[in-house]
């Protein structure tokens, strides 16, 4: 069934995320990331960051987060189990490093119906609590029809 | 490490990561995803996969690795994107499955590198799109 094209342009804050230095370790040991500067508070120093640096892929994390509880909003009426991820971007400012406190703020873009299938884009601004911007984040979302 | 110079053409090594179910608990962990697909086989099939997959987003991850490495510095990229094509599938094995990542240097200019990323698991291609540009010396 066609989402709701109301949504269009609806914008969505998320409350402030705190990078940890030790959720950093730990994602990057997830994703094999062993290079010292995920892992180690003096060599992402001496590379001139104020703590350890998250790999790219660390924001999804928290755009993730802010993400579902849109899509998992009850007014929407989308299936879980129909939701599959179909495109990911993200545009960097500087990398996150442990210690940035960061808001999401995320934006509907588009929401189009083709093909029995729903598809969702969205840009999710990332910036420090101070306002600094940090990176963009892209995400296509593909909800299945009942057919597909 | 410290950042490679790259030119337009050419062709960086595969890089190849195996997968395992270990590996997959351990990014739901990590990341917050415990979407039950990526863990149990009765949930999977039970929504028409062939049986537990990997997070699209642990492959995106990986072929990050494999930038950083190409890059010769883990804090390189400035953008990167993929689509998610074909899911990878994950065995309960001892062996799971493996990635293999291999990457062309579409330009090089303003002092960053784009590089043209394939992604394969199983003979097949699992990523599309995939571009990651990077900073260069």
């Amino acid at each position: 069934m066609p989402l709701d094209q109301s949504y269009i342009g609806r914008t969505y804050p998320f409350p402030p995320y705190l990078v940890g230095r030790e959720k950093i370790r730990e994602f990057a040991t997830a994703v094999g990331a062993v290079d010292p500067l995920h892992h180690d508070v003096e060599a992402a120093k001496a590379a001139g960051y104020p703590d350890v640096v998250a790999p790219p892929t660390f924001p999804i994390i928290f755009t993730m987060a802010a993400l579902w509880e849109i899509v998992f909003d009850p007014e929407w009426g989308i299936d879980y189990g129909r939701v599959v991820h179909g495109d990911q971007r993200f545009v960097y400012e500087r990398p996150v490093v442990a210690g940035d406190e960061l808001v999401v703020v995320t934006y509907i873009e588009e929401i189009m119906f083709r093909s029995g299938n729903d598809f969702l884009n969205t840009r999710q601004e990332v910036r420090t609590t101070g306002g600094e911007p940090v990176a963009t984040v892209f995400h296509k979302t593909v909800v299945r029809g009942d057919n597909a | 490490m410290s950042l490679v110079s790259l030119e337009q053409g050419q062709v960086l090594p595969e890089q190849v990561f195996r997968v395992t179910r270990a590996d997959l608990v351990r990014y739901a962990g990590a990341s917050g995803d415990f979407n039950q697909i990526h863990w149990s086989d009765r949930i999977a099939t039970s929504v028409g996969l062939p049986g537990v997959i990997a997070h699209g987003m642990y492959t995106m991850a990986l072929a990050g690795q494999a930038v950083a490495v190409w890059a010769g510095a883990a804090d390189a990229v400035v953008d990167f994107g993929v689509r998610f094509t074909r899911p990878v599938q994950v065995p309960d094995t001892d062996e799971g499955t493996s990635v293999s990542f291999t990457a062309v240097v579409k330009s090089v200019e303003d002092g960053f590198a784009i590089l043209d990323l394939t992604a394969v698991c199983g003979g097949e291609k699992v990523l599309a799109q995939a571009r990651a540009k990077i900073k260069q010396v």
